[in-house]
């Protein structure tokens, strides 16, 4: 029964990771009472065509075709409800071909999509699914009402990972003058911290919490890395007199170095996240007309309570004054008694943990992928350019509207393939007319 | 172009020193023949007022000097007047030509050269190429001409003369072919001054050029800055060293708070009640020439050592 | 192990077209970052516009060829002014950022789907280098024993290093004149430029013009090789990988960039090589400790490393001059 029980979440959590990523994605399991045997799981839906209730027609008698290096391991044909499951015998990677020629008439696949799929069976069960795109072209100008709706609350989040990485970029900038072409890769840390620990709990005893617990580790493991990081390559090169240009090319190698240490051992293909076990149901929160489900609603809730204990430790605390003081005129600040080098080491702590949080919230709206943080890097920079280099509150709002317009372009004509065009083009503006941010202050000269 | 010429322009208009005699020492005084006049100029930074000069008249052919204690925006005007920094109102003019919004460049072109309070040799290029660099109007600096040598080399080779003849000047010819950076404070003080006459400026503008050069070298910077004058140059310079400012300058101008507080020849002025009290604050009854010039310098010296640190 | 197939696979690139590209690509760097300190980090986006110049002009307006070979010219010249009017007057980090936003928004519009009747997409356009195959006046390839050529590929060599021995000719000449004094001061301190009547704005103009232009080449060179230009070629990597290149050789020294570009294809080759043969089946590394997969990551893994290794301990490159490099910007 709690097997069941558990499928059926699995199922809808899906269902529901579609519609909240407002992802195009087309094909996806539903109810079908699953055998226990592991199978792969087709669903073919024609998103052009949409019945009253707006649930797109499936496509039945479709025949496809499942082999393993090269070999035959299965074959299915579509039901009525467009979805056709095909047992295999064992766990690893298979090809799923869609034979075109049974296709109904008049139905084709979407441009850029082959009739072939690589899917990776990694669990027990019927929830491995092969995706082949239909109508999804067509399908997307449907209603702009709630795609504005979808892509509003999207842009909330990722506002907010933006929020945060842009906060943990902000500190150390500030405090260093570096601009750390690194950070993106830090994110990316976080995230793969937390999918390996949650590998590593969701198969003991601590399943229900795997994913909090794996977050909790990852950003711990996130500042452990900022004082590594700081310790043994900033810190020194600082105290040699290293020009911010060089430490800037620095951080281009590390960022390289990094990201291809990633690829190394997770390889180039994207992983989720195991599933919030602890939840009993994913429910929605209506606020402001948008629906917020579990997922989204603790990212939201996690970021907010973590940017407010940021910004008041930073207003009151003794180390944040420090660090606001060393940003201002690091000069200054030495000569005043401030132990600047500490200051420091406490920015980059804090700015790798806040970082790596990031990344693990990215990773649960998304997915883990070793170049996550490097596609984000210069949306991140748009961000707190945005709103002022260095400054926390400008990195706030400067996040904000960059994380809107990055999910709102596409609905005002920004390519989807291409939306980070609209966040980089803001920035070489915003740098261009007001170098200072919108917040910032302008520099004083001479 | 020396002093016996200027006495002998005294019917008409009096150039040099010689026309300074009976100036006002008013703040904004008149004078007989101002190569650069200056209105209404000034600067905010936020909600401070960093330069607030209603008028100043700089004499032809005289070295003046400006003053003021630390913070008083004499750096600030400076880098208004060459163009370094735009103020937020005012106009000023050099030979009557109107310099607002005019870019630094041009401004050197049209005769007014500055000097750096934290000079700004090109370490990496040799004495002798941070020299030549000063020449103006060299064909090998532009592009389509420059792969060409038979179109610039005869003239690399008079500037290169030029040069040497200014380095021996400034007994800098020893340093020729090393890299500027290897000099002492003072040397590069030096090169930055020659460097500006290679430009052949009407008017030199020198910030602070005794600041952190030692004892024995200041002589020889005195003696250059007087013979500035002797070729018919103006020289004007902001400095903290009241020796060199009563030994040289021929009119001294005092700032305060951004303002233009008192004008005169030196002795005047360090007697004047207003300057000692800009300088001084709370301590009306020491006189400016026995003010504390070790405690002050030390103070200039602290602050450029902090200012060199946190480039 | 064998080790005369690993040199020959390092050699065949550090003499083969990639080396010409980056060499071009990192000699256009020198003129910017080298000779004048203007931090490009666009550079990709340069040799993009040099290549797309060259095939939207032919093969979507239909134009003759040699207007192709004009436009590669025009078009990173004119990217050098639409870019450098505004931002010349930036920070360097400043100036960084927006360059490398810029290469990246192009690549963008160059390989969307909505600019595909124009720029033809992530597939590129091909099918405009007839003429430069057509002139090809060898017979056959070449076989140097170690390294053998192919005819093409000897062609596109012959006009590839000619290109870079132009372009070093000319940097050089450029550089020892007062145009180049000029430059070199401005890497130091523009003020102090500024201050004695130099037009500073027009100098780095200049500079990033003909940085920009020769960048250019290198996609010219690239497209034409190729016989076809693809978007996902002119990424943020390719102008990593040419500042890695010109770091290697030394900055601000007419042979650094060439130098730099040979020994860093030699020694990526070298490594892709040595380990594509150490790994998988028949090497002496475990599966488990590497697969064939990760073998190719390594060359990666070792860029990187060497991009930073490189900045710290020898900013100056192989045959830089360290007292005369400027790194050490504001």
């Amino acid at each position: 029964m709690r097997k069941r029980l558990y499928r059926v979440l699995v199922a809808l959590i899906g269902a529901l990771m579609v519609l909240l990523v407002g992802a195009p994605v087309a094909a996806q399991a539903t109810e079908t009472p699953p055998p226990d045997a592991t199978a792969i799981q087709v669903t073919l839906q024609d998103e052009a065509s949409k019945d009253a209730e707006g649930n797109p027609k499936p496509i039945p008698g479709v025949t496809l075709q499942v082999s393993k290096d090269g070999k035959k391991a299965g074959e299915g044909v579509t039901d009525e409800k467009g979805v056709a499951t095909i047992v295999v015998e064992e766990l690893g990677k298979y090809t799923v071909t869609l034979d075109e020629k049974t296709l109904p008439k008049g139905t084709v696949l979407d441009e850029n999509t082959k009739n072939e799929a690589t899917v990776q069976v990694r669990f027990q069960g019927p929830n491995n699914r092969a995706i082949f795109p239909i109508g999804v072209a067509a399908g997307e100008q449907s209603s702009f009402a709630k795609d504005l709706a979808q892509n509003l609350r999207a842009g909330i989040v990722f506002a907010l990972v933006l929020c945060l990485a842009g906060l943990g970029f902000s500190l150390i900038f500030g405090t260093t003058g570096l601009s750390n072409f690194a950070h993106g890769e830090l994110l990316t840390f976080g995230a793969v911290m937390a999918w390996t620990f949650d590998q590593i709990f969701k198969t003991g005893g601590l399943a229900t919490v795997s994913v909090i617990l794996a977050g909790i580790v990852a950003v711990a493991l996130g500042g452990l890395g900022g004082y590594v990081q700081d310790k043994v390559l900033w810190g020194p090169l600082r105290r040699r007199g290293t020009g911010l240009i060089a430490m800037m090319i620095v951080s281009i190698g590390l960022s390289i170095f990094l990201r291809y240490i990633f690829q190394y051992f997770y390889t180039s293909s994207t992983r989720s996240l195991s599933q919030y076990s602890g939840q009993q149901r994913e429910q929605h929160w209506y606020y402001l007309g948008l629906s917020f489900a579990d997922r989204e609603g603790i990212i939201v809730l996690i970021s907010l309570v973590t940017i407010t204990t940021v910004c008041l430790w930073l207003a009151k605390s003794r180390m944040g004054k420090a660090m606001r003081a060393v940003s201002d005129n690091p000069a200054l600040a030495a000569s005043s008694g401030l132990r600047v080098d500490g200051v420091i080491t406490n920015a980059w702590v804090i700015g790798g943990a806040l970082t790596a949080l990031a990344g693990v919230l990215y990773a649960l709206t998304l997915q883990v992928n070793a170049f996550m943080g490097m596609r984000i890097l210069l949306v991140i920079f748009a961000a707190v350019t945005l709103g002022g280099l260095g400054t926390i509150w400008g990195s706030l709002v400067g996040s904000l509207v960059i994380g809107l317009v990055y999910e709102l372009g596409p609905l005002f004509g920004v390519p989807t393939s291409i939306k980070e065009v609209g966040p980089l083009l803001i920035m070489i503006v915003i740098l261009l007319v007001r170098p200072q941010g919108i917040l910032g202050r302008k520099e004083r000269l001479g | 172009m020396d002093a016996d010429m200027t006495d002998q322009s005294n019917s008409e208009i009096k150039t040099g020193p010689a026309g300074l005699a009976g100036v006002s020492t008013e703040p904004g005084a008149k004078k007989p023949d101002p190569i650069l006049v200056a209105d209404n100029i000034t600067r905010t930074f936020g909600g401070l007022t960093a330069v607030d000069v209603e008028h100043v008249e700089i004499q032809r052919g005289a070295i003046t000097a400006l003053i003021g204690p630390n913070g008083a925006g004499k750096t600030t005007f400076f880098n208004l007047l060459t163009g370094f920094d735009q103020p937020n109102t005012g106009s000023w003019s050099l030979e009557g030509k109107s310099l607002k919004g005019v870019a630094p460049y041009k401004v050197a072109r049209l005769g007014m050269v500055r000097t750096f309070q934290l000079t700004k040799v090109l370490a990496k290029l040799t004495v002798i190429e941070n020299m030549r660099l000063g020449a103006t109007g060299q064909k090998g600096e532009r592009f389509w001409a420059a792969p060409f040598k038979f179109l610039w080399g005869a003239q690399e080779q008079s500037v290169t003369e030029k040069a040497d003849d200014l380095l021996a000047r400034f007994l800098l010819d020893k340093k020729r072919e090393d890299f500027a950076g290897s000099l002492s404070g003072g040397q590069r003080k030096l090169l930055e001054m020659a460097r500006a006459l290679m430009v052949d400026p009407e008017l030199v503008m020198l910030d602070e050029p005794m600041a952190g050069v030692n004892p024995a070298l200041k002589q020889s910077l005195l003696g250059h800055v007087k013979s500035l004058r002797d070729e018919g140059r103006t020289v004007l310079f902001v400095e903290h060293d009241m020796d060199m400012v009563r030994d040289i300058s021929d009119w001294v101008i005092v700032m305060a708070q951004g303002k233009i507080v008192a004008e005169g020849t030196p002795a005047a002025v360090m007697a004047d009640q207003r300057v000692i009290d800009a300088y001084l604050g709370a301590h009306h009854d020491t006189d400016l020439s026995e003010l504390d010039e070790e405690r002050l310098e030390a103070e200039v010296e602290a602050e450029i050592a902090q200012e060199e640190d946190s480039k | 192990m064998d080790i005369l197939e690993i040199l020959r696979a390092a050699l065949q690139q550090a003499l083969g077209p990639q080396a010409i590209v980056f060499a071009l690509a990192a000699i256009g760097l020198n003129v910017h970052f080298g000779y004048t300190g203007l931090l490009n980090f666009g550079q990709a986006g340069f040799v993009a516009v040099g290549a797309y110049g060259m095939a939207v002009t032919v093969v979507t307006f239909d134009a003759p060829f040699w207007l192709g070979i004009l436009m590669a010219i025009v078009a990173p010249l004119l990217l050098a002014v639409v870019l450098g009017v505004p931002t010349l007057r930036l920070r360097a980090d400043y100036l960084a950022i927006v360059t490398i936003a810029s290469a990246e928004v192009l690549r963008f519009v160059f390989g969307a789907v909505e600019t595909k009747d124009t720029f033809g997409g992530s597939n590129g356009l091909n099918g405009y280098a007839g003429p430069f195959q057509r002139a090809n006046p060898y017979s056959s390839g070449i076989d140097l024993g170690v390294v053998s050529f192919g005819r093409n590929d000897l062609w596109s060599l012959t006009v590839g290093w000619i290109l870079v021995a132009v372009c070093c000719v000319l940097v050089w000449a450029l550089m020892r004149s007062p145009w180049g004094r000029v430059l070199r001061s401005i890497r130091e301190d523009e003020d102090a430029v500024r201050s004695l009547g130099k037009n500073v704005f027009a100098y780095k103009m200049q500079a990033l013009a003909l940085g920009g232009v020769i960048g250019g080449l290198g996609g010219m060179f690239l497209a034409l090789k190729q016989a076809s230009v693809v978007p996902s070629d002119y990424s943020t990597l390719m102008t990593f990988y040419a500042f890695a290149a010109l770091l290697l050789g030394g900055a601000g020294r007419v042979m650094g960039p060439v130098i730099g570009s040979v020994l860093f294809w030699f020694l990526i080759a070298g490594l892709g090589s040595f380990f594509s043969q150490s790994a998988g089946e028949g090497g002496w590394i475990p599966e488990v400790i590497m697969s064939d997969t990760q073998a190719s990551l390594i060359r990666y893994i070792v860029l990187g490393l060497a991009i930073m290794l490189l900045m710290i301990f020898r900013p100056q490159g192989i045959i830089g001059d360290r007292r005369e490099i400027a790194i050490d910007g504001r």
